[in-house]
């Protein structure tokens, strides 16, 4: 239903197709957070990999950051409905902490678990091959607290609630096990080009 | 804690029934929905609107009225200036418009229920809107949990809903009310002229009988980091301090 009187600020059309239906573009990046903002010493911090219950490897801060680096630029989508394109990243991709840990394919899906209790599901596809890391890095600087430094998970092409941040470890379960967000309402997959916003979106 | 979900919120077509002026910046629109839903205290519905050729702009807004029987649900929107959304309402939306929104959303900024320990409400400008509801809802409800509310405001004519919030600190049994004014002095005693800060949470939360059980903090990021962290300090934990930050 066309909104009377409504004709919004439509991008140029050589951005439109890079900006998913329902968005916005900002130039400002938004923090969006459930809780309060934990505090994490790097000297404190580890990384577990857990397949079901049982953990794999950890690393800790030092270990983490000698692990092969990668860059990537990529559009992130926030549920709330901002975009912001062109973002840079660098940090350990996850292929590369597999390898580290001797693991191929574990489980068909993961959960992300977090400093501050907050979890999120992704399916193993949309972590490996070059799509997704544990980013270190933003604009060329350390993370900050507020974008969930010292480190988060970035998965750019799915909304970015997926990208958790002050991650801690990876959970490698056979079933597509409901994390924070989606156990109150939001999608269990959350592509943004096909809207997947809400739970039966 | 995590409400049972309707299976999908859908878009439906609401009338616009009424517009007040809030504040300067600040308008309510009441919608009356085409099919009511079921909401708690905090939580929000997210607006569509549609341009002729099809080009649609989402956005959410918290419920400003609590839940109840009524189909007319409260939304105040503030006029952001760079807006694309908000000045639509406030510049063109008119009484009898239709607007197409969904909801209930959001499973975790959610009033905790009657049994709960004293609730702290934190917020700044209109993020006082889905504390607003907490509150409405406490008094029509009557559930004895006692509340404090900490609101910061640039100015005494800014505050969002103040003459409401003035006669519920007058007539509502175990509510606290402070206000934290940023850009002139208050001339109410137990208010303060000045940023939050962690020994104003404090002296906030010490006006409740005991100490709350959980605390709902709803402002721009800044803001709800220096709140958040304040609550942290008076001892509150951090998975009871639950938090809403203005996105873009």
């Amino acid at each position: 239903m066309v909104t009377r009187g409504f004709t919004g600020r439509q991008s140029g059309s050589e951005l439109s197709d890079r900006i998913p239906p329902g968005q916005h573009l900002v130039d400002n990046f938004p923090v969006l957070t459930a809780g309060p903002t934990p505090r994490i010493d790097p000297a404190d911090w580890t990384f577990t990999l857990k397949v079901g219950p049982r953990p794999v490897k950890a690393w800790n801060w030092s270990e983490f950051n000698a692990l092969p680096r990668t860059r990537m630029t990529r559009d992130i989508h926030c549920v709330t409905s901002w975009s912001k394109l062109n973002t840079a990243w660098e940090g350990v991709a996850i292929d590369d902490i597999l390898a580290d840990a001797g693991l191929i394919a574990p489980t068909p899906f993961a959960l992300a678990h977090c400093y501050d209790g907050y979890s999120t599901n992704v399916p193993l596809a949309d972590l490996t091959t070059g799509k997704a890391m544990v980013a270190l890095k933003h604009e060329g600087q350390p993370l900050p607290r507020d974008h969930g430094g010292p480190a988060r998970l970035l998965v750019p092409h799915l909304y970015f609630w997926k990208s958790a941040k002050w991650v801690n470890g990876l959970q490698f379960t056979e079933r597509d096990q409901a994390g924070f967000w989606e156990l109150r309402g939001y999608h269990m997959y959350g592509d943004p080009w096909r809207e997947q916003r809400y739970t039966n979106d | 804690m995590t409400e049972a979900l309707a299976p999908t919120a859908r878009w439906q077509n609401c009338a616009i029934v009424d517009i007040a002026t809030r504040t300067p910046a600040i308008k309510s629109f009441f919608l009356r929905l085409s099919e009511t839903f079921n909401y708690t205290a905090g939580q929000h519905v997210e607006v569509r609107l549609i341009a002729p050729n099809g080009y649609t702009a989402m956005r959410s807004y918290s419920i400003a009225s609590y839940p109840s029987d009524s189909k007319v649900i409260e939304l105040a929107i503030e006029r952001l200036t760079d807006g694309e959304v908000s000045p639509f309402f406030h510049d063109v939306a008119q009484v009898g418009d239709t607007i197409e929104l969904r909801g209930p959303l959001g499973g975790h900024f959610l009033w905790p229920g009657p049994s709960s320990k004293p609730v702290l409400l934190i917020g700044a400008g209109s993020g006082v809107v889905p504390l607003m509801a907490m509150i409405r809802y406490r008094k029509a409800s009557a559930e004895p949990v006692p509340v404090a509310l900490l609101l910061s405001s640039r100015t005494w004519r800014e505050v969002l809903f103040r003459d409401e919030l003035l006669e519920l600190e007058r007539s509502l049994p175990h509510f606290a009310f402070a206000l934290a004014l940023t850009r002139e002095p208050t001339t109410r005693r137990t208010d303060f002229s000045r940023r939050i800060d962690a020994e104003m949470v404090a002296d906030v939360a010490a006006r409740l009988p005991v100490s709350p059980g959980c605390a709902f903090v709803c402002g721009s990021n800044a803001f709800v980091d220096i709140a958040a962290d304040a609550a942290l300090a008076f001892g509150l934990e951090a998975r009871a301090i639950k938090t809403e930050r203005y996105g873009a």
